[in-house]
């Protein structure tokens, strides 16, 4: 029980920052609003959309936003080195994982309630026939991604060239996620829409959280002790 | 029951980053009620020794030990009975006086907590600021502030990393109280400094570093 | 063990020396003639390549949960030989690929994962690299995740890429082309062992060469 208190004190505490300031929310909601409309450029031609395009920019726009996310969210941590005091303290260092983890998805989880509705409306793409799966493919994949990012962005603090690390390390490790959602999601897309199909991509996903999200938590004390 | 001790012992301590050698076989010993200094220039691996004592690096070779436990073996426990103010304060600039101590309060799992937030701003002397925010506040307030959130959970060991910089008399004044009552309360003191004047009459014992060694 | 290298170096050496000869009097291939012939090398370079990400991968995980330095130099060499020798395989791959479908790359499953395997470890080349002090253990997470990543990558650009189907790069093994197949295997195994080991031990002197030099300092 003391554990699950520490990890809600953690996310308390970001979630706090975060309303008093909401800055990474607003900044980060307006970069994923910029990613999409870079992408609206890049993938639209006379007013229509390529095919598959909005599954495609739906989620490179969260993983991009979400990247950005993570780093400013530690950022935060590294300025009045106030991740070493964490360290210091007697929470489990599992539970200060958690709590992190838990305070990143509910701020990707904000961007998301954005940019969904944004690229269904100015991609037509109907996000919304299938909320259930729909939904479960965001969970799960922005899962996987926070699990993993978050691990890195803690280990990067102190790190030299922090910025562009944790992209070059987060995006190769997070390929199975990002397929696993780009084509879930596009299968739903279809005119007739590919429920298994979609079903089988959010199984991978749920499995690639277990494994990762276990790895992390087993890995982030060895990690961040020196 | 946390783990308590009534000494903390350094026996031949070192520590390499790569080529580099920040320690060379320091031994230290300081003992409950007493305070401590670490002298020496930038550099000479007071802060990297701090670390060590706070658990937050371990040595390459040696032992830390916290009376009879173990840095190793210490855990959660250990932890909770040691206090650090490090360079950088370790408080959160947008949250105001009162919730970083309220936060840090959750967080060693004390009870109490508002009777301790309150107890300790007013220490601090920032009762009337309680609910500013600390990144409107002067290095002096937050200093102030962050002694009383390393100290909130009165821990058996106080770390300092060069708590007199950037301090105006009275500040200094302040502080010299504040870790005298600490000692009266039993606390294991150990501050570094370069500054050799800040300390006068203040300290229990001296010990230099130079260049990661300990000077005769 | 730096004793065996010598002979390694020199049975590695012998068997690549021989390998043209098997590989020019292998079967040709019914549709893709003489071209096909690089497969050897290539599908031998990806196996090797695995050999060396999961060698990195589990000397991270040692590393990690122990900090024993052997561990450490294993990882290293590992994630070193995955870039070269990955590096091989997506050079051959698509020079094969363009000779044989007219296209250089085409997404082709096993060549698409073989790249994301390989940007992971070059990740941790990059971190250790750059990363500053610390980096060893950073990076031996990245490793860790990257070897438990192996299969996940597979089955998602798998599955990825049956949804367009095209002409499927590894041809089924006419007999009598399996000899020199697997003699391919071997020579590239051995090589890779023998590169595994001999990065391992120059990791191992080259911290040495730091304990001595701090030594010296006294």
């Amino acid at each position: 029980m003391r554990f699950v208190r520490d990890v809600w004190t953690v996310t308390r505490k970001d979630l706090l920052i975060e309303s008093r300031t909401r800055e990474i929310l607003l900044t980060t909601m307006f970069f994923a609003l910029a990613c999409v409309l870079v992408f609206a450029f890049g993938f639209v031609r006379e007013g229509r959309p390529v095919q598959d395009a909005a599954a495609g920019i739906l989620w490179i726009a969260i993983a991009f936003s979400g990247t950005l996310a993570l780093g400013r969210a530690f950022e935060r941590e590294r300025q009045g080195e106030t991740l070493r005091a964490l360290l210091m303290s007697p929470i489990d260092r599992p539970a200060l994982y958690l709590g992190k983890l838990l305070g990143i998805l509910i701020l990707l989880s904000a961007v998301e309630l954005l940019v969904v509705p944004l690229v269904a409306l100015m991609f037509q793409a109907p996000l919304f026939d299938h909320p259930l799966l729909m939904l479960g493919l965001l969970a799960a994949g922005t899962l996987g991604f926070a699990a993993v990012g978050t691990l890195f962005a803690a280990m990067l603090v102190r790190a030299r060239s922090r910025d562009v690390m944790l992209p070059v390390l987060l995006y190769p490790i997070t390929v199975p996620g990002i397929i696993a959602g780009v084509r879930g999601t596009a299968a739903l897309l279809q005119p007739e829409a590919d429920q298994p199909m979609a079903l089988a991509w959010l199984a991978m996903l749920v499995f690639f959280d277990v494994v990762f999200v276990t790895m992390s938590l087993w890995t982030f004390e060895p990690v961040m002790t020196d | 029951m946390p783990v308590d001790f009534t000494a903390l012992r350094l026996v031949e301590v070192s520590r390499t980053f790569g080529r580099r050698r920040a320690l060379h076989r320091v031994s230290l010993t300081a003992e409950a009620g007493t305070i401590t200094a670490l002298l020496g220039h930038n550099g000479a691996g007071k802060s990297t020794l701090l670390s060590i004592a706070a658990t937050l690096l371990q040595p390459t070779s040696g032992t830390v030990k916290y009376g009879d436990t173990e840095a190793r073996q210490g855990g959660r426990d250990l932890r909770s009975r040691i206090g650090m103010l490090g360079h950088d304060l370790y408080l959160y600039a947008e949250l105001t006086a009162a919730e970083n101590l309220r936060f840090f309060a959750k967080v060693y799992a004390l009870d109490g907590v508002e009777a301790r937030v309150d107890a300790a701003l007013d220490r601090a002397g920032l009762t009337t600021r309680r609910d500013d925010i600390v990144g409107g506040f002067s290095r002096g307030m937050r200093q102030r502030l962050a002694l009383e959130r390393a100290l909130i959970h009165e821990p058996r060991l106080l770390l300092l990393d060069e708590p007199f910089t950037g301090l105006d008399e009275a500040a200094r004044g302040a502080l010299r109280t504040r870790l005298r009552g600490a000692r009266e309360a039993g606390a294991i003191v150990v501050l570094t400094t370069h500054d050799t004047a800040a300390i006068e009459g203040l300290t229990d014992a001296a010990v230099t570093l130079v260049d990661g060694k300990l000077a005769a | 063990m730096r004793k065996l290298f010598t002979p390694l170096a020199v049975v590695t050496g012998a068997m690549f020396a021989y390998a043209p000869f098997m590989i020019l009097d292998a079967p040709y291939e019914s549709t893709m003639g003489l071209v096909q012939k690089i497969f050897y090398f290539h599908a031998s370079c990806g196996m090797a390549m695995f050999l060396a990400a999961f060698a990195s991968g589990i000397g991270s995980a040692v590393f990690l949960f122990s900090r024993k330095a052997w561990a450490d130099h294993l990882a290293v060499a590992g994630a070193e030989l995955t870039s070269i020798i990955g590096l091989i395989v997506l050079v051959t791959g698509p020079l094969w690929a363009r000779k044989a479908w007219g296209v250089w790359w085409q997404w082709d499953a096993r060549l698409t994962s073989t790249l994301v395997m390989w940007m992971i470890f070059n990740a941790y080349l990059l971190l250790r690299r750059y990363g500053g002090p610390g980096s060893e253990r950073l990076a031996a997470a990245v490793a860790l995740f990257g070897m438990a990543n192996v299969p996940f990558v597979y089955w998602s650009v798998n599955v990825w890429r049956t949804l367009h189907p095209k002409t499927s790069v590894i041809p089924s093994l006419v007999p009598g082309m399996r000899g020199p197949f697997w003699y391919c295997v071997v020579a590239f195994l051995l090589l890779s062992t023998l590169l595994l080991a001999m990065r391992s031990d120059l990791e191992r002197r080259r911290q040495q060469l730091d304990e001595l030099y701090l030594a010296a300092e006294e």
